[in-house]
């Protein structure tokens, strides 16, 4: 148990900065994500807080203590690697006792520890397998149980579903939750999956090229994305940004159009529209004309594919499952007022109070 | 349905056949000699002197044998095949634990540890492969005299233990080993020592037991070094003492006590082979961990 903070932490290579300053606050028993494109810096931070990276700049403590120069075993911390690294030679048992085992805990309290956690991941049967007589959701579990058995005081998950398959991802990703709640432990949690990062997390950080674009819950990130980058990395399928001109009393779209949005500081901007915001407009209203170029039907949504009429704008909508529309077709849309995103076209930035 | 003598499968049996003629010739060829010093073995001097060979097993065997054990070889002082064998058995086994010994403590250091001249120190070994072992032999010799070696084991043994072709080995393995295991054992709260006790050495069992095995005997045949570094009969390891058994008048070369020699300095080596050919075999072709 325990809270992390994280004050102007940074990383250079050789004079190269990866992680351009990052803090955060975590209170004890807060369960945060750090969610970014592969090479955004996430993993590094994570290892950074694990100490297995050294810190360049800034300060890291935890429970209290700053422990940038520490040792990972003096940190009080737990870690689940992405292929598990579990000790090919030792049995599943020996594995989650082994940190223990140099902790120096009595016996009889380590074997209770291992049957606890193994009880609580089901892994009663394996205790005396090899990993590599285990499957990969079995291996990832006793990757858990390893950590699990610590009780750390800091929980750190370096995408540790990534290598399983989708149906044992979606598993796993319950117990994980699950866990959290039972053991009540701070824990930091790295992935580009942004279905495990917004289910799983009571904070998000999205990270991109070594900046922590934004550190919000979940909801806020998707409903107020702070940055460009953020809009377009979280939500599924991607949310529709594209170059607008606006003016007193409307914008003018890419392909012409106008659509009568007023209150827009005037110029040229970034306007972000999610496909789940944008519904097929009624005669008369003012709309979006969508070629379609592809339909993918997944049953209860289809999502339509295309560009705005007359440019090269790309769109992607989200329409009904029972609908007609199909490659080639024209589709009016009407994006839903209360879900507009304005950009900043030089720095990303949102703008609010329009 | 009836098969016509040019059939594909009789083709094919005819060509098996050829094949099979050839790599039976081949075993022969290699094996024959190996034969051929076992059967010398057991026949007298004057027998296998006298033309034609003797191919089948003679009556002296058990003769033979217990001379050769009981030091019937003046031309070596007398002295008797347990000596010999004990001698080259503590040679042999100290020159293949003492490059494991070293050569895993220096490819750990390479490989493991962030240090100043690391790259350096590693060159250095690997340049040590392409010096031939006659280049140093003058002033390795040297250093053994002023240490007052010569006619030990330590003498024996020592020039010979670091190993360029060990360390290189290890070390290649050693960087197979997937940085996260190490990572894993550091959050785990091992140190160094424990790394290496607790998961390195485990992972590393079947490749020592290869290099176990080409190390014993390395040290097994070495010829030029111990004959330089021994002087009394006492200390001969079984192959110097091979040599000086040989005289150059065939009339005066015990040939039925050499070739009993023979047969022992070949016995310890393969059942060490044979031994360990699981492990061995493991250790050279397991690429996966």
């Amino acid at each position: 148990m325990a809270r992390i903070l994280l004050n102007d932490v940074r990383k250079s290579y050789s004079g190269n900065q990866v992680i351009h300053g990052i803090s955060i606050d975590i209170p004890d028993g807060e369960f945060v994500v750090i969610v970014g494109p592969s090479g955004c810096g996430k993993s590094t931070l994570l290892r950074m807080v694990a100490g297995l990276e050294a810190i360049t700049s800034g300060t890291l403590e935890i429970g209290g203590k700053v422990v940038n120069d520490l040792e990972p075993r003096e940190r009080d911390i737990a870690m689940v690697f992405q292929n598990y690294a579990l000790y090919p030679h030792m049995s599943v048992r020996e594995n989650m006792a082994y940190g223990l085992k140099i902790a120096k805990m009595p016996k009889d309290q380590i074997e209770a520890q291992v049957a606890k956690a193994a009880r609580m991941l089901e892994l009663e049967p394996y205790l005396d397998r090899k990993p590599r007589a285990l499957s990969g959701g079995q291996r990832q579990r006793v990757a858990m149980g390893r950590a699990l058995v610590r009780e750390p005081s800091a929980f750190l998950l370096d995408e540790p579903l990534s290598n399983l398959d989708a149906k044992l991802r979606v598993q796993m990703r319950l117990q994980i939750k699950e866990m959290h709640l039972r053991t009540g432990q701070t824990t930091l949690y790295v992935t580009h999956d942004q279905v495990e990062a917004m289910t799983l997390a009571d904070r998000l950080i999205v990270m991109n090229k070594g900046v922590a674009e934004q550190i919000a819950t979940p909801l806020e990130v998707y409903q107020t994305p702070a940055t460009e980058f953020v809009a377009g990395f979280i939500g599924s399928p991607a949310m529709n940004i594209f170059t607008v001109e606006a003016e007193a009393g409307g914008v003018t779209l890419p392909g012409g159009h106008r659509l009568p949005l007023s209150g827009l500081p005037a110029g040229s901007l970034r306007l972000g529209l999610r496909p789940e915001h944008l519904n097929l407009a009624e005669t008369g209203q003012p709309a979006i004309p969508v070629d379609l170029r592809s339909v993918e039907r997944l049953g209860a949504d289809a999502f339509g594919y295309g560009v705005i009429a007359g440019s090269d704008a790309a769109m992607t909508l989200r329409l009904p499952g029972t609908t007609q529309a199909q490659r080639g077709d024209r589709v009016d849309v009407a994006p839903d007022p209360q879900h507009l995103h304005v950009f900043d076209p030089t720095d990303g930035r949102r703008l609010e109070n329009f | 349905m009836a098969e016509a003598p040019d059939s594909p499968i009789a083709a094919r049996a005819s060509e098996r056949l050829i094949a099979h003629f050839w790599m039976v010739l081949g075993v022969i060829v290699v094996a024959f000699p190996v034969y051929y010093v076992f059967i010398a073995s057991t026949h007298t001097t004057q027998t296998i002197l006298r033309p034609p060979l003797p191919l089948i097993p003679g009556p002296e065997a058990a003769a033979n044998y217990r001379d050769a054990f009981s030091g019937g070889v003046s031309r070596i002082g007398g002295v008797s095949l347990w000596r010999l064998l004990a001698n080259t058995t503590i040679v042999a086994l100290g020159i293949a634990l003492g490059k494991i010994a070293i050569s895993m403590a220096s490819a750990y250091a390479i490989v493991f540890f962030r240090f100043p001249l690391r790259m350096v120190c590693f060159w250095l070994i690997f340049i040590t492969l392409m010096l031939p072992v006659e280049v140093r032999i003058q002033p390795t010799y040297k250093v053994m005299v002023d240490l007052g070696l010569i006619d030990t084991y330590p003498g024996l043994i020592l020039p010979l233990i670091a190993s360029a072709t060990a360390t290189l080995l290890f070390r290649q393995f050693f960087m197979t080993i997937p940085d996260e295991l190490l990572e894993a054992a550091r959050v785990d709260g091992a140190g160094p020592w424990r790394f290496f006790r607790d998961i390195l050495w485990p992972l590393s069992l079947t490749n020592v037991a290869a290099i176990f095995v080409i190390q014993f005997i390395y040290g097994w045949t070495q010829y030029l070094w111990p004959l330089l570094v021994t002087n009394s009969n006492e200390m001969n390891t079984i192959v110097i003492a091979l040599k000086k058994m040989i005289s150059f008048a065939d009339a005066d070369t015990p040939w039925n006590l050499v070739m009993v020699t023979s047969v022992l300095a070949i016995l310890p080596p393969i059942l060490v082979v044979v031994l360990m050919q699981r492990w061995f075999v493991k250790g050279l072709v397991e690429t996966e961990k």
